[in-house]
């Protein structure tokens, strides 16, 4: 039975199902409210929502048992008291590579950091002076740390991407920082201030766990790939439709293999020629190959929003699963070679993560 | 002490108790003592740093305050959602 967690504007849904065509919506809970992100910890069953009321703001909720139970609020993440700044939105959260460690990604950008399974949280202060030293700058859905990529066996190790501040590393465990902005192209900045400027848009980022060195970035134009920890990064986009999107995914065992949904645009945030397609590459970004068996080909001007695509397995059985704005969830069992409609008329999707 | 009325969903986070009486010589004081009376209001009606949410409205005998405001022994603090939250 695989599980599928679906955030959207007005809640979470829970879906079941065991095969193409047979998914069912079991139940949705946060009625009312935007869920940004939900996710299992693989490492302790334990389900994690980020949770924003319009009016009483955002937190993280958790839960042991059925997501459609009970849930526990945590405590944090917050900014210390004494300041001016408050959390406004919990983009992520991640498992990392200790007990009880994970992470959270939230706006103003920021990293929280959790050593007891996500039940208190606490602010990672050395990001976070980069953050006011920097003058960093926002993108359009904010200023944003939305992707967290921990170095498998090693909670020392760490890259964050952030919108719109780039690529952030730390190889000591948070205590220092450095950037990976070298090779990515900012075009929409003027000519004279590209090589200089701190404002590049990450929009997603993933590292390959079979080679951790090696990670993939769907950029603000661009889709990167980087072999050198996030060091220096190299345009892969050529062969996609557009080089403009944000879902992003990898096959875990495959350091060969990255997934992206394309949109035509900044200007015009919808798949192109009202095709909807995921492309794939199995050879690093040389080569991408439209996967869209199954998914709607005429008049299907869908937005996919940056955490709305999320996978479980890997290899030729990989579970792959998408959710729209417009409140579709598509999901395929064989790695994108075909898909099926899994629900429809849900809420705008604003994440999906396959338990 | 100052008389609290809450409504949903902050009626629940308080135990199922609408209406309160709390400690405090501001609104702040007073949703801070909210928070220590019932943890799991904590975030909910001030921010991390004392603020009250923009999306929450917390009237003293039906005047519209912010978390500096002043109130006494007497007062009645009414704690609603603004009708300008929820938009997303």
């Amino acid at each position: 039975m695989t599980e599928v967690l679906v955030g959207t504007k007005k809640g979470l849904f829970v879906l079941r199902g065991d095969r193409a065509g047979a998914f069912s919506i079991a139940g949705r809970t946060f009625a009312g409210d935007v869920v940004e992100y939900a996710m299992r910890d693989p490492r302790t069953g334990r389900t994690f929502a980020s949770v924003t009321s319009g009016f009483y703001g955002p937190r993280v909720m958790w839960t042991d048992g059925d997501p459609l139970g009970e849930w526990q609020q945590a405590d944090g993440p917050g900014f210390p008291e004494g300041g001016d700044t408050a959390v406004e939105r919990i983009w992520r959260i991640e498992p990392g590579e200790a007990d009880g460690l994970l992470y959270a990604g939230v706006a103003p950008a920021s990293l929280f950091v959790s050593t007891d399974g996500g039940e208190t949280w606490a602010l990672n202060e050395a990001l976070w002076k980069e953050r006011e030293a920097g003058a960093w700058n926002p993108g359009a859905g904010g200023l944003a740390l939305h992707s967290i990529c921990p170095w498998p066996g090693d909670p020392d190790r760490l890259a964050v991407g952030v919108s719109a501040a780039g690529v952030w590393i730390t190889e000591d465990g948070g205590d220092t920082w450095r950037t990976g902005y070298s090779g990515l192209l900012p075009r929409y900045m003027p000519e004279e201030e590209r090589e200089t400027t701190n404002a590049l848009c990450v929009h997603n980022m993933c590292r390959s766990p079979a080679r951790p060195e090696r990670l993939f970035q769907q950029f603000h134009g661009g889709v990167y790939r980087s072999d050198d920890a996030g060091a220096t990064w190299n345009d892969i986009a050529a062969g996609l439709p557009s080089d403009f999107g944000f879902p992003l995914a990898i096959d875990p065992g495959d350091p060969d293999a990255a997934f992206v949904i394309p949109l035509v645009g900044a200007e015009d945030r919808v798949a192109p020629e009202g095709m909807l397609r995921v492309y794939e590459t199995r050879d690093a970004g040389a080569s991408w190959t439209a996967r869209a068996n199954g998914l709607p080909q005429e008049d299907a001007y869908l937005t996919i929003y940056r955490q709305a695509f999320g996978s479980a397995g890997a290899g030729d059985e990989q579970q792959l699963f998408f959710g729209a704005t417009s409140g579709e969830l598509f999901g395929s069992l064989d790695a994108g070679r075909t898909w099926f409609t899994a629900a429809e008329r849900l809420a705008p999707v604003t994440s999906v993560r396959v338990a | 002490m100052p008389h609290v009325t809450l409504r949903a969903p902050l009626k629940e986070r308080a135990g199922g108790n609408g209406e309160l009486t709390l400690d405090g010589a501001t609104v702040g004081d007073v949703l801070r003592a909210l928070e220590r009376a019932w943890p799991s209001t904590v975030g909910w009606v001030l921010d991390e740093q004392g603020r009250v949410r923009q999306h929450v409205n917390v009237f003293v005998n039906g005047e519209r305050v912010r978390e500096d405001a002043t109130v006494g022994p007497e007062d009645r603090l009414h704690v609603l959602p603004s009708i300008s939250g929820g938009s997303r």
